[in-house]
């Protein structure tokens, strides 16, 4: 009702036309055409020819199956390392929890490159070699974040009388785990499993940076054909691992997006 | 006991975070080239960072990066402050319809917003650089700035835009002198917020930039990590830039924070 009474001028409604304006041409237009290009060929007729390609060309494939995997292994090894941490966190055995907090988030807001690269450094500095343990080391470094983040949360709104409750009723502290403070996670879990996964099965830089250009992920393809003027071709890719975005985020309910909201 | 071993997990983790950005800002001490040389310490890499004016191609690209991402947060603040205070006062379907369209660059991947700019930008035959960037980047900025402003407008009493109304102010004075400095605090979050992403940005950037030698940090970086050896300057810069986010996220966390005992 109060919404109403300060819209009730109406006067201050308009102001959303130009962003809507802008929002039709640099955000709705440009998704479109990737689906444009995707189904059409370089003379602008329709066709399926990029799909086609895409599932006869064998290292393209390879590719994408190799990229899911690396997302894969990158989102389990964040959640293994990952949800303890948040464990702990939520435990608040630390005097003061939110700058802890605050120092797991702080590195998101770095470059990705800057932190790619400062990784190099690190392997070059330990004298490790650079190639799958450092490319899988380097996204867990870039993302476990945002595994952290959402499990936290969750975990610290959860109601400490819960397992407190078990633990009266007898529960081991395996049992009071297993069957009260993993299943009321879930939320954040989720939520941090598609935060991590998304951003690596579409990630670039990092993988041609931290394994000497040796391993190619899906991304890396993408940029490629876009920058050797295969357009089409690369808008189909992009679109396939649209879909495969979206395919991922169906697993994840709206609920667990806003408790894991990062801002 | 117990808890001691939570501690120690936690900070030796933290410790493997930061370890590579503690490694760049020593060696940004040092004079060697290769990094991981201790020659003694210098503060050299950081004189050298900032001479030459012009004909230093790495401090014109500090010039670019800083240039879009100030015109980028400017113009995302304007048509932010504009949009939520316009989708504050839209109907609740049409308003939810909005945010729904605005939550699209937030969670769209980096490389799927820079294969459709780049689209946008080459089917509509504008060739690609400064500009582009610009526009791109407000693309992905204007949603966050909306996101901060919002709630602003959420909390405020709506009678005060009323009272001043009826106390003879034209729409235009209630609004900067009363729905201004509520929403004030939300402009400056979503401003320093994206003025952060744009200048850390690289996928979009590297879509967008065109092949007209303009570069911003990000794509210089990129070409010259591809080239091989990493610039030493890099080192240096790294340091201050890290320190310069690290600044300004405690702003505007003390912000949050101060507005949150405010409300309470």
């Amino acid at each position: 009702m109060k919404k109403r009474q300060f819209g009730r001028f109406g006067v201050q409604k308009n102001w959303t036309i130009p962003y809507a304006v802008f929002l039709l041409v640099f955000v709705i237009t440009p998704l479109i055409l990737i689906a444009i290009y995707a189904f059409t060929d370089a003379d602008g007729q329709f066709s399926l020819a990029n799909f086609q390609k895409f599932i006869h060309h064998g290292e393209t494939v390879n590719t994408f199956v190799y990229s899911i995997g690396i997302a894969l292994i990158t989102t389990l090894v964040c959640l293994i390392v990952g949800y303890p941490v948040a464990w702990i966190l939520s435990q608040n055995i630390f005097s003061s929890t939110s700058v802890i907090v605050m120092l797991f988030i702080l590195p998101m807001w770095i470059n990705t490159l800057i932190r790619t690269l400062a990784t190099v450094a690190l392997f070059d500095f330990l004298q490790l070699p650079l190639g799958e343990g450092a490319l899988i080391f380097g996204l867990v470094y870039n993302f476990l974040p945002f595994m952290i983040y959402p499990i936290y949360n969750v975990l610290n709104k959860t109601d400490h009388s819960l397992t407190e409750a078990a633990q009266d009723l007898g529960a081991c502290p395996l049992k009071v785990f297993t069957r009260v403070t993993l299943p009321l996670s879930m939320p954040g879990v989720t939520s941090g499993i598609l935060m991590v996964f998304m951003p690596t099965v579409s990630t670039f830089a990092i993988a041609e940076l931290l394994t000497l250009n040796n391993i190619k992920l899906l991304g890396t393809t993408v940029q490629e054909n876009i920058n050797n003027g295969m357009w089409n071709y690369g808008a189909a890719i992009s679109l396939v691992m649209l879909l495969l975005i979206g395919v991922s985020s169906l697993f994840t309910d709206d609920k667990s997006g806003e408790e894991g909201g990062l801002l | 006991m117990k808890h001691l071993f939570a501690k120690l997990y936690v900070w030796l983790l933290l410790a493997i975070l930061y370890a590579p950005i503690l490694i760049i800002i020593i060696f940004s001490f040092t004079e060697a080239r290769v990094l991981g040389n201790w020659t003694g310490f210098s503060t050299k890499l950081y004189q050298s960072l900032f001479s030459g004016g012009v004909n230093n191609s790495l401090f014109v690209t500090l010039l670019n990066t800083f240039a879009i991402a100030f015109i980028a947060a400017s113009a995302s603040a304007v048509l932010g402050s504009l949009a939520a205070i316009g989708i504050f006062n839209l109907r609740h379907k049409t308003r939810n319809t909005v945010l729904f369209l605005n939550n699209i660059p937030i969670l769209n991947p980096e490389i799927i917003t820079g294969v459709s700019l780049f689209l946008l930008f080459v089917s509509l035959g504008i060739s690609q650089g400064f500009m582009t960037v610009v526009l791109a980047h407000i693309s992905f900025c204007v949603p966050y700035v909306v996101l901060s402003i919002l709630p602003r407008l959420k909390q405020m009493n709506p009678s005060l835009y009323e009272a001043a109304l009826d106390l003879g102010a034209t729409p235009m004075q209630a609004l900067r002198k009363v729905i201004f400095p509520e929403i004030k605090p939300g402009i400056i979050s979503g401003f320093i917020l994206t003025f952060t992403l744009s200048f850390d940005d690289f996928v979009v950037s590297l879509f967008t930039i065109g092949n007209e030698g303009l570069q911003t940090l990000s794509t210089y970086i990129y070409a010259d990590a591809r080239k091989g050896g990493l610039t030493p300057e890099l080192r240096p810069l790294t340091s201050l830039i890290f320190i310069v986010v690290l600044v300004l996220l405690f702003i505007v966390n003390q912000r949050a924070k101060k507005s949150a005992v405010h409300e309470k």
